[in-house]
């Protein structure tokens, strides 16, 4: 483990002898990764793309009613473990994930678990919008149609329109839900995702860098939404903004190279970071 | 923008640079395009010469000699009980109606080789026209009618130019007396070029005059229809299976090197194993549309599956990955998804390998297409031949006027790969709604 840290610090380059001591400290958790009221609990999380190992030893709680955004230098397995919550890394050829991932008690790497409805419970948007190529209706209308979640016409009229209006786009798109989902400006495609996902009322939404696409203004639109919904879903989001993370989540974790180094509330992480990892990041001297 | 060197050089600025090589570039430029043009100018030519070179051979064989007689339909000769029976009636010498007709229209030939020399004028398939005619309406039986006979293959010939005139007797396969009463029934009106719906209507025969197409083109519709029907929904599956479903490992690789080389075995090898396996093991009946659906089956299948691959790698990972993020099942994701987005490539794949299907001919000589059969094919399992072998056959006969028929029938192919693929631009259209 030590050549790693040995090969970080010289691509970094300005690390002294003392920080290079620093950077063998444990790779343990800091903070604590349980939380009061868990929705997903993941424990001892190892994640493997044919021989490398991108996720290390991950625990991690996602709360009721909470956003945890996940930081770290790109390629560190933000993502990677993003995935695993909704059994999305089961497309990958030669991924294998082992641990223990929990949804309500429920662990969803069972044998006998589908991920088919797994995946209607921890919905996901994605960092590139991807709506489907059909019309701003149907976008939202599939989700609730396959799951059968709706038994009139009236009634999935009903969520979709709710579905839009929690996503903050209803007003935008109510006189033009036959057009084309893809004829959306990039934020508004991405808050149509979120309105498919959540059409299916999920327990656990899932962000993968949702804004890295999208401008300062779509962006805060966003933001506010994220923030919106957290009243009814718990949240967990990937992030390479600094700044995103402070404001939308309340629990903030750091991977650093597939670890996990640090959990905590949001404001101690940027304001009083434990491991030296983490503040190297967060003061802009890593990453 | 400059950069200032140690030595003194005078610093030279980068669009200096630029516009040196732009004209360069251009120059390069126009003649990539310049030698692209030259290619599409040449094959069009080409294209355009065989189009030429078809069409200047075989438009005559759209009209057909006809001559005009007074036919009087003898009730001794074909009904003499008087009963109408159309039993009788259709067995009765209708052969001898028109000889009576020629000869009272030309009185002056009484010796036998003049009267066979008439009588060679018109078709042999004329006596089944005039029976087809009273036995649609047995009232012309005792009257006298003109009637436009089917004139003999030399003779339509002869009227189309393509035999001269002018040569001597000896080189010429009409002979002077024959051509001095078809100058006499020019004169008189009573013998013209109309349109040939034989050709249209009719099996082949070894009549020239006889012969039509419209046994073949019923062979080649079943036949691709049936070859549509399988390749299609096989061709589809086993590439959503392979490219979506499947484990990639060293077996799907195995599979994936054996379907590129079946691309590319030659035709007449599906033929032989055709006539091996269907015909001499399953004991599918051949010369039929279901067993050349079968073989070109074979055939057209690795082309239809390595375009569908190629049309579902195409669909970009986003759309997957956002249906099966709200809980599509794997063949939902691909059967909602998926698969539209591929349909157009898909059918192009398919199209291309129909047309390929259409003009392929050597597998079916395998497989008993080249009999001789002049019935119009009723179903997927009556014998038949299709247009390609059809114009082999043709393209061997001797006689003259097949050489028309010939240019005919692959003008009519054309015709009908041209419909096919205009009707994959349209579906291309129709499902390529880009959103
Ligand atoms: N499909 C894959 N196959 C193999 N390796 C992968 C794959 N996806 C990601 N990785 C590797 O896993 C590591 C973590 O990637 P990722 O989770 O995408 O990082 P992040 O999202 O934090 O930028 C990286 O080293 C990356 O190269
Ligand atoms: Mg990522």
């Amino acid at each position: 483990m030590s050549t790693t840290v040995d090969e970080m610090a010289r691509r970094t380059g300005a690390m002294s002898s003392a920080e290079l001591a620093g950077g063998r400290e444990s790779r343990a958790t800091v903070g604590d990764v349980t939380c009061a009221n868990p929705r997903m609990v993941c424990r001892d999380v190892d994640v493997f793309y044919g021989s490398t190992q991108a996720i290390k030893g991950v625990s991690l709680d996602i709360g009721k009613n909470e956003v945890v955004s996940m930081i770290g230098p790109s390629g560190c397995g933000k993502s990677t473990f993003l995935r695993c919550l909704n059994r999305m890394n089961d497309t990958i050829d030669g991924c294998r994930v082992t641990g223990s991932i929990k949804l309500d008690g429920q662990d969803i790497y069972d044998k006998g678990l589908d991920p088919v409805p797994l995946r209607a419970q921890v919905g996901m948007v994605f960092q590139k919008p991807n709506p489907f190529p059909k019309s701003i209706y149907e976008n939202v209308a599939y989700g609730p149609r396959i799951h059968g979640l709706t038994n009139s016409k009236a009634e999935l009229d009903e969520v979709i329109e709710g579905s839009l209006q929690k996503a903050g786009l209803w007003n935008e798109v109510k006189d033009r839900l036959d057009k084309p989902g893809t004829g959306l400006s990039g934020g508004q495609q991405q808050r149509l995702c979120i309105a498919r996902t959540i059409a299916v009322s999920p327990e656990v939404i899932l962000m993968d860098e949702p804004c890295s696409a999208l401008d300062p203004i779509a962006t805060a639109i966003i933001e506010e939404l994220i923030d919106e919904l957290r009243a009814n879903y718990s949240i967990a989001i990937v992030t390479h903004s600094m700044q995103q993370a402070a404001r939308v989540s309340q629990r903030t974790a750091y991977f650093h190279l597939g670890d996990l180094i640090e959990v905590g509330e949001t404001n101690q992480v940027f304001t009083n970071p434990k491991h030296r990892l983490t503040e190297d990041y967060i003061t802009g001297r890593f990453g | 923008m400059s950069n200032s060197h140690a030595d003194g050089a005078p610093p030279k600025r980068t669009i200096d640079v630029v516009n040196a090589s732009l004209k360069r570039r251009y120059a390069r430029e126009r003649r990539f395009r310049l030698v692209g043009l030259t290619a599409v100018i040449l094959g069009l030519t080409f294209v355009g010469l065989l189009f030429a070179d078809i069409i200047a051979k075989g438009h005559t064989a759209f009209v057909q000699t006809y001559i005009q007689l007074p036919v009087t339909f003898e009730a001794e000769t074909l009904d003499p009980a008087g009963t109408r029976d159309p039993e009788t009636l259709a067995r009765a010498n209708y052969q001898a109606i028109i000889r009576d007709a020629l000869r009272s229209e030309f009185p002056d030939v009484t010796d036998r080789r003049g009267t066979r020399a008439l009588g060679s004028m018109i078709s042999v398939g004329a006596p089944s026209h005039l029976r087809d005619m009273v036995l649609a309406n047995p009232d012309l039986v005792g009257t006298t009618r003109e009637v436009w006979l089917l004139a003999d293959d030399d003779i339509d010939m002869l009227m189309k130019g393509h035999i001269n005139r002018d040569l001597p007797e000896s080189e010429r396969r009409v002979k002077d007396q024959t051509v001095g009463w078809i100058e006499q029934l020019e004169a008189q009106g009573r013998i013209e070029k109309r349109f040939n719906t034989i050709f249209f209507t009719t099996g082949t025969s070894r009549e020239p005059e006889l012969a039509g197409i419209a046994g073949a083109l019923m062979g080649s519709f079943y036949t691709l229809v049936l070859t549509l029907l399988i390749s299609f929904p096989i061709g589809v599956g086993a590439a959503l299976y392979l490219e979506e479903f499947a484990p990639k490992n060293r077996w799907t690789d195995l599979i994936e090197v054996n379907i590129n080389n079946l691309a590319a075995v030659p035709s007449i090898v599906f033929g032989l194993l055709g006539l091996a396996v269907f015909i001499a093991i399953f004991g599918v009946p051949r010369s039929t549309p279901l067993v050349a659906a079968l073989v070109l089956s074979l055939m057209t299948l690795p082309t239809i599956i390595i375009a569908s691959r190629a049309a579902l790698k195409s669909v970009p990972p986003s759309i997957r990955e956002a249906a099966l993020g709200v809980g599509a099942s794997p063949l939902q994701t691909q059967m909602h998804h998926v698969l539209p987005l591929a349909m157009p490539g898909m059918l192009t794949g398919t199209i291309i390998g129909m047309a390929q299907a259409l003009g392929e001919t050597a597998p079916l000589l395998m497989i008993g297409m080249i009999a001789f059969i002049v019935d119009i094919p009723s179903g997927f399992t009556s014998p038949t031949t299709v247009l390609p072998v059809q114009i082999f056959l043709w393209a061997d006969s001797p006689e003259r006027a097949f050489v028309e028929r010939t240019s005919a029938a692959i003008m009519v192919l054309l015709a009908f790969l041209i419909l096919m693929n205009l009707g994959a631009v349209l579906l291309r259209r129709r499902f390529e709604r880009r959103w």
